[in-house]
């Protein structure tokens, strides 16, 4: 292929005409959209939604851990029976536990954070007009939106939602009797589980299949902006690890109501002998981590794909080792599937398996740290624009390190025997997905606004939410570190039993604190969204000075995304300040042709007649100069 | 007319704040009646919040006039990127504090030194993953910021094109890969020696079953064995299903405190009756989970008697634990008990005072139970002499 060659897109050729002459209702508009940029917004503000929820049952749980002895009448009057006399009852807290990590987790992270980023940019950026099954893409949406209110929905059932925490480990969920959030809470989980799961499939198939099959012309897999990358690998993990965890939690539902034993064996509960026989709880761990921990991954990858991204187009520099940063995604992509066991060492399963899964686990650092170096040589000598979307792309970096290397603690199954199941786990989990995967998010959220909404943020207001947000997550987060290196236990409604841990209180009280702090500060975010969405300042084509697709698309959203042709790809997506041209940025869809002065002899590797032209070209200026 | 619009706006969304506030100072109203309170009553709280949002709100406001009187002025706004850019540094150098003061105060507070034998070896583990993190933690972080605060924009640079280095990142992942290995070829023979519980003899076997929200603990008698147990033996009288019919059980011995005695090799079994709890013995390094229907085990050596530890920490009531580290419902907080570490001398003279599980009652439920099963004992044996 020449992409030398000057194309003449003189006659348009209206291969989507079907697209042009429908007339949109406000319900096909606006609720069963089949629009990729309308389900975008969907889920971007369900999964808002859910966030700000599970954001306020962290601050009511954070509030039992700072004052386990003092009671608080207002509880009482929201919460009735869940927090007599104005505390919090000890299951009601496991369940606020549980749900918080459920909704942050599945609901926010993974259908928030993949749901919205990869509707709207797949397309726009790879130059396809939708995805490749709409319908399916719309379906998808909706089984989010049923989960959500399933799972929401078991506020408000007699004993209270599911409360076994998000890992739901049987027998104690498999089992009603065992705690009240074991009744009925736990069935809405796990239907809503299986909405959810089946929303994620319907979406990532739907992709995995658009960016395999619909990119325009000239988008080779290697002209794809990494966020791409990112996204497409997270639907292939998403599509080969979910469908593990239905099969898990279909057989708890048999234990559960059908009364099989696959998890269950020799059981007495409050005095009553079971009948259960023959099952292994641990079957369900490795079924549920099988999931669990590519699902971690699912939630990191599409962060990193858009950090990478913001941070090229602001530190306006290419990325540094483009190849790299996607071998590296395709790597974790790969390990991620055979370290599921090290949730697991000291479980009971056997350790010689335990070995097995440290050395995996531990290997999978190694491309971990190729992308945050890459990062950091890709501000290295750039001209930062500091954006709200570069500060929260940097703050990812910042997260990702600090919790990153506490997991070559966690995943040494050594250490891992007194680090398990302590605060030390919470602090590494949040830093390295909760806080990292949340600003990836709110990174995309401040840099695709004006392509999702058409209107500009106030970047001030981001630059508040920001560094109050991140200040206030190392301070709820890095002492917890501590707490779990005194032998602390994760999931205890109050340290007051142990005299022992009593010197801790005050570091609880400071923590909630900042996490109120850190919840305040985004009525910022909230503010800002909101408004913005109604108020903002229109927004120009291309703010943000980028080369990739989406900004070529009019900010006006049509069905369709680009009337007449969708544009050829001639380069790939990181061309910025390339030595020779006048602007610090060249699209995409700019050909080699029009760029003379600053093509390099590297753009033309794979392609021979573009390059014996561009060394003929480099002749004729030589020698043009000698004649000067 | 956006000023007017914005301004508009804020005053609806402070309205409807407003609102809320005076509801939930209504449902507020209960607490004021409870005397001595540091809590003023939600309203108050809100209220405050309010007041942060329009402070920060009328500074908005000022940096937005200061803005543009500067460039009424005809000179340049405020240069943001600077602002960030210098920010950035001082966040680097507060959380590289931070993070020191943190470790040095905070980390001061962690778990004494290891009271058992392999636990000594994951602390050595422990402290060299921790210098190698906390080299690699400040520099990554230093350069993260520092970069952010030398690059930050200005109109007259452009940025440097340097799309990839082969050898560059040959290096860096290689020296990752490198420092990993070793980590994992340590940890794993670390781990392999910890978890290498072949069954010595002069083991001292201990029994430790969970349950909501309970541990009970069971220890051999004098002929050093610990009975048969099976979950089918339950009665209310038999808490643990032990099973009779076994020589061995006979001698059992129920104990509320985890006594170990010092430089012996112990060897606990860890069985659950209804949902997964876990045997967290934190200052010996011992971990495992309690899962019914699979018992599981830990082999470790207490080193360090309480009294010894005592002495060492200056804490005159420091005591060992043991706790439930497996979320299994409402009580989990609070399922725990005494580990006390004790001499050779002493723990001989406390088991011998414990009382065996095989108690009066039992003997008499037994008893009745017995006239039917001895001739099938007998016939057992008759079948194992065979």
């Amino acid at each position: 292929m020449s992409t030398l060659a000057v194309h003449d897109h003189g006659i348009i050729s209206h291969d989507h005409d079907e697209h042009e002459h429908h007339y949109d209702t406000f319900i096909t508009k606006y609720v069963f959209s089949q629009d990729h940029k309308m389900i975008a917004k969907q889920f971007l503000i369900t999964g808002i939604t859910m966030a700000v929820i599970a954001m306020l049952l962290s601050i009511l749980f954070r509030i039992q851990l700072a004052y386990p002895e003092k009671t608080f009448p207002l509880l009482s009057t929201l919460l009735g029976r869940f927090a007599p006399g104005g505390r919090l009852s000890p299951e009601f807290y496991l369940s606020l536990v549980t749900i918080h990590g459920t909704i942050m987790v599945f609901f926010v992270l993974t259908a928030g954070l993949s749901g919205t980023f990869s509707n709207l940019l797949i397309p726009l950026q790879v130059g396809a007009r939708d995805m490749a099954s709409p319908f399916i893409n719309m379906l998808s949406y909706w089984f989010f939106f049923a989960a959500s209110v399933i799972m929401i929905s078991s506020f408000f059932v007699q004993k209270g939602p599911a409360g076994a925490g998000w890992t739901i480990y049987p027998p104690l969920s498999a089992l009603p009797k065992a705690m009240g959030g074991s009744e009925l809470g736990m069935t809405l989980w796990l239907i809503s589980m299986v909405c959810f799961i089946a929303s994620s499939l319907m979406g990532g198939i739907n992709y995995v299949s658009t960016v395999l099959n619909m990119r325009t012309k000239g988008m080779d897999l290697w002209k794809m902006p990494l966020s791409v990358w990112a996204f497409f690998l997270t639907a292939i993990l998403g599509v080969l690890s979910f469908p593990v965890l239905v099969a898990g939690v279909v057989l708890l539902i048999f234990d559960r109501s059908f009364g099989t034993s696959f998890y269950l064996s020799d059981i007495i509960l409050n005095g009553q002998k079971m009948t259960f026989e023959g099952g292994s709880p641990i079957l369900f761990q490795h079924l549920f981590w099988f999931l669990g921990h590519p699902e971690v991954y699912i939630v990191i990858m599409p962060a990193m794909g858009i950090s990478s991204e913001v941070i090229a187009v602001n530190s306006r520099k290419p990325i540094f080792g483009y190849h790299a940063m996607v071998y590296s995604l395709i790597g974790i992509t790969t390990l991620s599937f055979i370290v599921w066991g090290h949730h697991m060492f000291v479980t009971g399963m056997n350790p010689f398996l335990g070995g097995v899964f440290m050395i995996t686990t531990l290997i999978i650092a190694v491309p971990s740290a190729v992308k945050t170096f890459n990062w950091i040589a890709t501000m290295w000598r750039g001209n930062i624009r500091f954006t709200p979307a570069m500060l929260f792309a940097i703050g990812l970096v910042s997260f990702f390190i600090s919790g990153g290397l506490t997991g070559i603690f966690l995943g040494n199954a050594a250490l891992d025997i007194n680090l398990h199941d302590t605060y030390f786990v919470v602090a590494h989990f949040h830093l390295v997905m909760g806080s990292a995967a949340i600003f990836g998010m709110l990174a995309g959220v401040y840099h695709w606004f004006p392509k999702l909404f058409g209107k500009l943020m106030d970047e001030k207001l981001g630059y508040l939410h920001f560094w109050l947000t991140f200040i206030c997550a190392y301070l709820v987060f890095f002492p917890m570190h501590f707490m779990g290196l005194d032998g602390v236990p994760r999931r205890y409604y109050a340290m007051t039993e142990f005299p022992a841990f009593n010197r801790w209180l005050s570091v609880n009280t400071f923590i909630t604190w900042a996490a109120i702090t850190a919840a305040l500060a985004q009525l910022a975010f909230l503010y800002n969204f909101i408004h913005s969405i109604f108020w903002g300042k229109k927004s120009p084509q291309n703010p943000w000075n980028s080369t990739t697709l989406e900004w070529t698309a009019p900010i006006e959203h049509l069905h369709g995304n680009w009337p007449g042709e969708i544009p050829t790809v001639y380069r790939w997506p990181y061309d910025y300040s390339k030595p020779g041209h006048d602007t610090d940025f060249i699209l995409q869809t700019t050909p080699y042709s029009e760029t003379m002065s600053s093509n390099l002899p590297h753009d033309f590797e794979d392609n021979p007649a573009g390059l014996e032209h561009y060394n003929q070209w480099a002749k004729a200026q030589k020698s043009n100069e000698e004649v000067k | 007319m956006i000023n007017s619009k914005k301004i508009l706006s804020l005053f609806a969304a402070f309205m409807l704040l407003g609102t809320s506030a005076v509801m939930a100072q209504g449902t507020a109203a209960a607490p004021t009646e409870t005397p001595e309170q540091m809590w003023t009553g939600v309203g108050y709280y809100v209220l405050l919040v309010l007041l942060i949002c329009v402070v920060v709100a009328v500074i908005g406001k000022i940096l937005k006039v200061y803005d543009l009187t500067l460039q009424l002025q005809g000179k340049k706004g405020i240069n943001w990127n600077n602002v960030i850019g210098i920010i950035c540094i001082l966040f680097l150098i507060a959380g590289l504090y931070g993070a020191y003061w943190s470790l040095t105060v905070q980390g001061n507070m962690i778990l004494p030194e290891s009271a058992s034998e392999h636990g000594s070896k994951i602390d050595f583990m422990f402290w060299t993953t921790t210098v190698i993190t906390l080299i690699v933690f400040f520099i990554t972080q230093a350069l993260l910021f520092g970069f952010a605060f030398k690059y930050r924009g200005s109109d007259k640079r452009k940025g440097y094109y340097y799309p990839h280095n082969n050898t560059i990142e040959k290096i860096w992942t290689i020296i990752p890969a490198i420092v990993l290995t070793i980590l994992v070829v340590f940890g794993f023979f670390t781990w392999r020696t910890v978890t290498n519980t072949t069954e010595v003899k002069g083991d001292l076997n201990i029994d430790i079953t969970g349950h909501q929200f309970q541990f009970e603990l069971r220890y051999p008698g004098k002929d050093g064995k610990l009975g048969i147990v099976n979950y089918a033996n339950y009665t209310s009288s038999n808490i643990l299903g032990i099973d009779y019919k076994d020589r061995n059980s006979f001698d059992d011995l129920k104990a509320d405190t985890l006594v170990l005695p010092v430089n012996t090799s112990i060897r606990i079994n860890i069985h659950a009756q209804d949902v997964i709890h876990s045997v967290y013995l934190p200052h010996f390094r011992v971990q495992m989970n309690a899962v019914p229907g699979l018992p599981t085990f830990f082999k470790f050596t207490p080193t360090i008697t309480t009294e010894d530890m005592r002495h060492r920490l200056d804490k005159p009531d420091f005591e060992y634990l043991l706790l439930c580290n497996k979320i299994c419902g409402g009580g989990h907080y609070n399922m725990q008990k005494v580990v006390r570490v004790v001499t050779q001398a002493e723990y001989q003279d406390w088991i011998s005072r414990q009382k065996p599980y095989l108690t009066d009652k039992l003997k008499e439920e037994l008893h009745l139970a017995d006239a039917g099963q001895k001739k099938s004992v007998g016939q057992n044996r008759i079948a194992l002499n065979n």
